[in-house]
């Protein structure tokens, strides 16, 4: 017989109350960037050296541009979650540590959305 | 070591904690390392990225800038780079999925694992960039 109880179960996550919602998410992004990686290669070398208008047509395209912006918002969640675990690892100064989390967050927000901005700009079209 | 000094046996010079210093480097601590310092390179690298998009996005002019300074040999550098931490830590990535499993923790798959990582990410880097050279006429 269980002898926790249903609420003791479901508030089960530790004492920073997110569980393993970190390792599962840093998981999760990885599997989802593994699979993206061969397309972002592949349309590397379909523009590399390209003219202007083969560039914008190629980036331009719906399928590439929704890749694009799925690797881009895969890759910036990734990146946040483990540039996370090295300030944990490495400030100890709570001020610091604070204050370098917020700027890891802010860095990886700013970063995406300027280049999710700039595939749609691409995307909806762009004077060529 | 105390037993040891009273018994007259030659002591031992011991270190007392753990310092990076006193390892033999191990190609596991070694990948384990690279693959932090890969991840790091790689979240600031994303800048490139960006700016590389938003000039392809704003016109021809900002993208001719943006491809002038890839073309130059530190951006060639910096691109190359770039390319094999990509690469690295994705097949790090891979290993560490891998251990996620709970196999392949036996000190052989261990040493195959870490050595695989290293000698397919310059591997698979140099062909990405033989590829690039071929296609691009050395842009």
């Amino acid at each position: 017989m269980a002898m926790r109880t249903p609420l003791k179960n479901v508030r089960r996550l530790g004492s920073a109350k997110e569980g393993t919602d970190h390792f599962w998410r840093q998981r999760l992004t990885s599997v989802a960037l593994l699979l993206l990686l061969p397309f972002m290669l592949w349309i590397a070398l379909a523009i590399v050296g390209a003219e202007y208008e083969t560039v914008v047509r190629t980036l331009g395209n719906p399928v590439v541009s929704i890749l694009l912006v799925l690797f881009i918002l895969t890759g910036v969640l990734h990146m946040r979650l483990g540039m996370q675990v090295i300030i944990e690892d490495y400030v100890h100064t709570e001020g610091a540590k604070v204050a370098l989390l917020m700027l890891n967050t802010f860095f990886a927000a700013v970063v995406g959305l300027a280049s999710i901005y700039a595939v749609l700009k691409l995307s909806f079209g762009v004077a060529i | 070591m105390a037993e040891a000094k009273a018994r007259g046996l030659p002591r031992t010079e011991r270190p007392l904690s753990p310092h990076l210093q006193i390892y033999a480097p191990l190609i596991n601590m070694v990948m384990s390392i690279v693959h932090r310092i890969t991840g790091g390179a790689l979240y600031f690298g994303t800048l490139l990225l960006a700016w590389w998009l938003l000039a392809a996005a704003t016109g021809p002019q900002h993208l001719a800038t943006a491809n002038w300074f890839f073309g130059s040999i530190i951006g060639q550098i910096v691109l190359f780079g770039y390319t094999w931490a990509l690469i690295h830590h994705a097949l790090g990535g891979i290993r560490h999925l891998i251990w996620d499993t709970v196999h392949g923790f036996d000190l052989k798959t261990v040493d195959t694992l870490c050595w695989s990582t290293i000698l397919g990410s310059v591997t698979l880097t140099v062909l990405l960039w033989a590829g690039i050279y071929f296609l691009g006429g050395g842009r």
